[in-house]
């Protein structure tokens, strides 16, 4: 190669014309050269021999200054151009070439992509968690307050202040579990066989109007398919001058329709007892069986779900609230059989056994976070 | 099977098989070929509502809904032909306010005719012979309970009195009972005849040779019989109705029904009528605004309506006064739950039906809502959600544990037991939720679950205080060495101490702020368990469980595992509102100096940090740890704990002059504070 460029300056003296076709035979040469590069060490002799100091078109450059005006003017137009499309060309040649070395470099450190990662885990949220937070949006949105309690609670929170004679055969519909310790009350305190007693603190600490719901844990001595001994409780109580049963049929309707996500619920009162409660009512949600599952909101079937009423006079009075002025309404339901009717799961007991397959399956991802814009499911 | 009439409780044949009319279809229903099948409707009998427990008062219900006419007839009385030599009274009127008795001379007792026979079986009743037969068909139907005695084994005036230490009685159900100065019995001059209200006695019971026959109606305080039931475990169809209280108005019409029966059935002479006590008065009258219908149900009812509706279940109504819209009602002598308006509107909604409230538009919150949750409450939410996306399952365990498991974490004092656990399993409130969480573990284990990671978010209870109650997060891992190909080394203290700090600073814990110590319980393993307080207060215990503690549960070790006490932190601060303070974003670049200085093996690493990050409280804003050297480029019993220091100019840049001065500053605090040396 340097030969070839050699003979080619060794040209420089002969005539016009002759210049000019050895300049495009160095074009070419050089092109070529260029061309052929297949590493940047390559393209850089390339641009040394053409574009460096003692380089082609660098000599030819220099004899310029040898010629007339006229052929200076002629062949240094000539050379330019040869020089630019050089430079040009191994620029061209350089970024290829980087791609070419990248792609290379990239192609040799490849790794099996379908190798599995290192992959922390996601765990999950208990259903009755979920649907708790689900309930409290709900019931929020509304206006509800949450409010908490212990879920060991005296003789008197747990059913006297609720109107529970004592020694009477209604306390014994509750089941009750009771502890070794007394109360303040002198009489043994209890596991809460219901969420009530929140209602009864909120009224002694709070004066009307009240408008809030409690949810927890919640104990009764039975143990069988659809029972265990704990089990988790939602209630409501509001108390002000002027809410009827109406009002608590419009709040129920609300509730199950935004918990359902169902557009249309039908809901049926049932005349029922509680002793806390005057009038009491039992509620049925419309639902349809058909087909082995339960569908809250179809059909022409009913569904018990939760428990309702005014709240009794005698009630008011335990918890220090004018019955003459106040008055207002409370309902109750259970968290996990409304988590078993919302997601499907077929057994009570499962909720509790702390099996990983259940708690895979039917827990949520934690990062659901139940609210209203999206449904709160 | 082959089976007698008897056994089937069809018949009272027990001499052979039952047999089958020859023109009866094959593969027909029993029931449907003999004529059984009544229908059967289940009713659920609140405690409140006793008359229920008669199909009178049923009836009574069903006309005033608009089901069917009201038809029973008035109990007409018998007269009696002579004055009962035979006395009763009662010397317990607190018990037994009131003992209705009549003397029928010269029955004739035996099986009761085939219709009463039939209707006692069709609820269940075993029918025993006439005389006995006719007071639970009473019992039954007009929810009555009454007994019968054979005059000719009473000695003297049968009495209702207080039971006495030491007295007892064989039963009708052949079992012997102790009675008690709190339970009501009857007894005569001679013995203990039964227990009232609740059971008779075997001995003064009616046989098919009675001739002479007592009854027994009386008033016997559901208070008492309920508790006599109570402390016997015993409930009877008498015991049942008393406790609820029986209707007072039918104690003497009782008796008249039972003397029609048993003349009709046995024959006989009756007695003049006796009554001992009085008969409670009838339930106090009350005053209605018929418009209180409206204003706590929400159905509009007119007031001749709701007069009409009480009217329909026994109650009687009258005008208040001139001018007055109220009236003033009468509860029927049977409906002694009925005590106020609010009840009087239950009867007049539970008529007229609930489903005629008018559809209300449901609430909407007004205005500012507060969060809808407490601070313990939300944290709990938000240390929920952390947890689980380290991976740990959110479990659900029952708030009770063996009162064994209690005392191995601190807990299982007798202020905490169960009186009546469900078992002896679940006898105690739970100190701690390790020991659920490790049980479940070990059996997700042995499904073959290995590498278990369980949390829950739940109460504990150390007293029965207020207050008593804590919550808590606690999660456990049933760390397995991990396979993979790119090799990760086993879990330890150190991944459980990340996870609970991280689950933490999730909930907003002044993760800053907090100290690690080794002293802990004793369920964790000491060396491999901390503690990280906030001044003296632990918030928070993490590392490994103890050996032994595992080995009583019958749980493989190793098990990681933690446990915040979301109570114990502190409650934030009350704010100015939700603006934050101004951020101080310093522009001059932070510089690193590192540092390894030699200390004894025992020292605690973030004695190193702490010192150094507290040598220039101005210029240091961090300090990590990044390497721990033991081995023989270093003496016995020490080691080498390097650290990279981080500096931050605040106003200038910092001199070549000033690193070297807060560098000495570092190094002479911790050597002050560690004793350590600087490795050269």
């Amino acid at each position: 190669m340097k030969n070839c460029v050699l003979a080619n300056t060794s040209a420089k003296q002969r005539g016009m014309t002759t210049q000019t076709t050895d300049l495009e035979t160095l074009e070419r040469t050089l092109m070529a050269r260029v061309e052929a590069a297949n590493d940047e060490a390559a393209l850089e002799a390339v641009r040394v021999d053409a574009l460096g100091k003692q380089g082609a078109i660098s000599a030819l450059m220099k004899n310029l200054g040898s010629m007339s005006p006229d052929e200076r003017k002629t062949f240094g137009a000539a050379l330019n151009s040869v020089k630019d499309k050089i430079s040009e060309a191994i620029v061209v040649k350089k970024a290829t070439l980087a791609e070419a070395a990248l792609d290379r470099q990239l192609q040799s450190e490849a790794v099996d992509v379908t190798l599995p990662p290192v992959k922390p885990r996601l765990g999950t949220i208990h259903p009755v968690s979920q649907v708790m937070e689900e309930l409290a949006q709900i019931f929020g949105e509304m206006g509800f307050t949450v409010e908490e309690g212990p879920d060991i609670e005296t003789d008197f929170n747990n059913f006297t202040a609720l109107n529970f004679p004592k020694n009477h055969p209604a306390r014994e519909t509750q089941d009750t579990f009771f502890m070794n310790a007394k109360g303040a009350d002198g009489e043994r305190m209890v596991l809460r066989t219901h969420t009530s007693p929140v209602q009864v603190r909120t009224m002694l600490k709070q004066k009307p109007p009240i408008r809030m719901i409690c949810m927890g844990r919640t104990f009764r001595k039975d143990s069988d398919a659809t029972h265990t001994p704990m089990f988790h409780q939602i209630e409501g109580l509001v108390i002000d001058e002027t809410s009827t049963m109406a009002d608590l049929r419009s709040v129920l309707m609300a509730a199950i329709k935004a918990f359902f996500e169902v557009d249309d619920v039908r809901l049926r009162f049932r005349p029922h007892h509680f002793p806390f409660t005057e009038p009491s009512a039992e509620v049925d949600v419309g639902c349809d069986r058909s087909g082995g599952t339960i569908k809250i909101g179809a059909g022409d079937d009913w569904l018990e779900i939760l428990g309702s009423g005014m709240v009794h006079p005698n009630v008011l009075k335990n918890c220090g609230i004018d019955p003459e002025k106040y008055q207002g309404y409370a309902f109750g339901m259970g968290i996990d059989r409304l988590a078993m009717l919302k997601y499907g799961m077929p057994d009570l007991r499962d909720f509790f056994a702390a099996d990983t397959r259940w708690l895979k399956h039917y827990g949520f991802s934690p990062y659901l976070l139940p609210g209203l814009a999206q449904g709160v499911g | 099977m082959l089976c007698s009439g008897a056994e089937l409780e069809l018949d009272t044949d027990a001499d052979g098989i039952f047999e089958l009319d020859d023109c009866l279809k094959v593969g027909t229903p029993l029931a449907e070929a003999l004529g059984l099948n009544d229908p059967v409707i289940d009713i659920e009998v609140t405690p409140n509502r006793p008359d229920w427990l008669g199909v009178v008062g049923i009836a009574r219900d069903l006309a005033a809904a608009g089901l069917g006419k009201h038809t029973t007839k008035q109990v007409l009385p018998v007269p009696g032909r002579y004055p009962s030599p035979q006395q009763v009274g009662t010397e317990a009127p607190q018990a037994c306010a009131a003992f209705a008795g009549r003397l029928i001379r010269g029955v004739k007792n035996g099986p009761s005719p085939e219709w009463l026979q039939r209707r006692l079986r069709s609820i269940g009743q075993k029918p025993i012979s006439a005389l006995v037969d006719i007071t639970n068909f009473i019992t039954h139907d007009r929810g009555r309970p009454l007994h019968v005695y054979d005059v000719a084994k009473l000695s003297g005036t049968v009495r209702a009195r207080m039971g006495r230490e030491g007295e007892s009685f064989l039963a009708l159900n052949g079992k012997v009972y102790d009675v008690t100065p709190t339970m009501c019995v009857i007894a005569d001059d001679a013995r203990v005849l039964g227990l009232g209200g609740v059971i008779g006695g075997e001995y003064s019971g009616c046989t098919e040779t009675t001739v002479d026959v007592l009854i027994e109606s009386a008033y016997f305080d559901p208070t008492i019989t309920h508790q006599t039931g109570r402390a016997l475990a015993l409930t009877t169809d008498a015991q049942y109705r008393f406790a609820r209280g029986v209707d007072s108005g039918f104690i003497v019409p009782g008796v008249e029904l039972a003397t029609r029966m048993i003349l009709d059935l046995c024959g006989g002479e009756p007695s003049e009528i006796m009554l001992a006590g009085e008969i409670p008065a009838a339930p106090p009258p009350v005053t209605f605004d018929p418009d209180r219908v409206r204003t706590l149900s929400g159905i509009d009812v007119k007031p001749t309506r709701v007069r009409a509706v009480l009217k329909d279940l026994g109650f009687e109504t009258s005008a208040e006064g001139q001018g007055s819209k109220r009236i003033v009602v009468q509860p029927p002598t049977w409906r002694r739950d009925v005590v106020g308006p609010a009840d009087l509107v239950e009867e007049v909604a539970r008529i007229e039906g609930f489903d005629k409230m008018p559809t209300l538009e449901p609430p909407r919150a007004q205005g500012f809502r507060a969060p809808p949750a407490s601070v313990g409450e939300s944290r709990s939410r938000l240390g929920k959600r952390a947890t689980a996306a380290l991976g740990y399952f959110e479990a659900v365990t029952w708030s009770f544990c063996s009162r064994e498991q209690a005392l191995q974490f601190g807990g299982g004092g007798d202020e905490m037991l169960v009186a009546n656990p469900i078992s002896s399993e679940l006898d105690c409130m739970r100190p701690s939720i390790l020991p659920a969480l490790l049980v479940a573990a070990q059996q997700n284990a042995n499904r073959g679950f290995d590498d278990a990671r369980l949390f829950e978010a739940g109460p504990i209870y150390r007293s029965t205080s207020d207050g008593g109650q804590e919550r808590t997060i606690t999660a456990v891992w049933r760390a397995r060495p991990p396979r993979h190909w790119r090799a990760a080394p086993q879990p330890d203290i150190f991944d459980v101490k990340r996870d609970v700090l991280m689950v933490l600073e999730a909930i907003g814990a002044p993760v800053a702020s907090l100290q690690t110590s080794s002293d802990v319980p004793a369920w964790w393993r000491p060396g491999r368990a901390g503690a990280l307080r906030l001044g003296n207060k632990a918030v928070a215990i993490f590392g490994e469980i103890h050996p032994r503690t595992l080995k009583a549960l019958d749980v493989e070790a190793p098990v990681l595992a933690f446990e915040i006490l979301l109570d114990a932190l502190p409650q934030p601060r009350a704010k100015n509102g939700r603006t934050k303070a101004p951020l101080e974003k310093l522009d001059l670049m932070p510089l690193t100096r590192d540092f390894a200085f030699i200390v004894d093996d025992g020292t605690a690493a973030a004695d190193v940090a702490r010192a150094a990050l507290g040598a220039d409280k101005q210029l240091i804003s961090d300090v990590s740890l990044f390497d721990v050297y033991r081995g023989e480029r270093m003496a016995a019993g020490k080691k080498s704990l390097a650290i990279e220091v981080t500096l931050q100019p605040r106003d200038k840049t910092l001199t070549d002059a000033d690193i070297e001065a807060a560098s000495a500053k570092v190094v002479s605090a911790v050597m002050k504070a560690t004793g350590g040396t600087l490795r050269n």
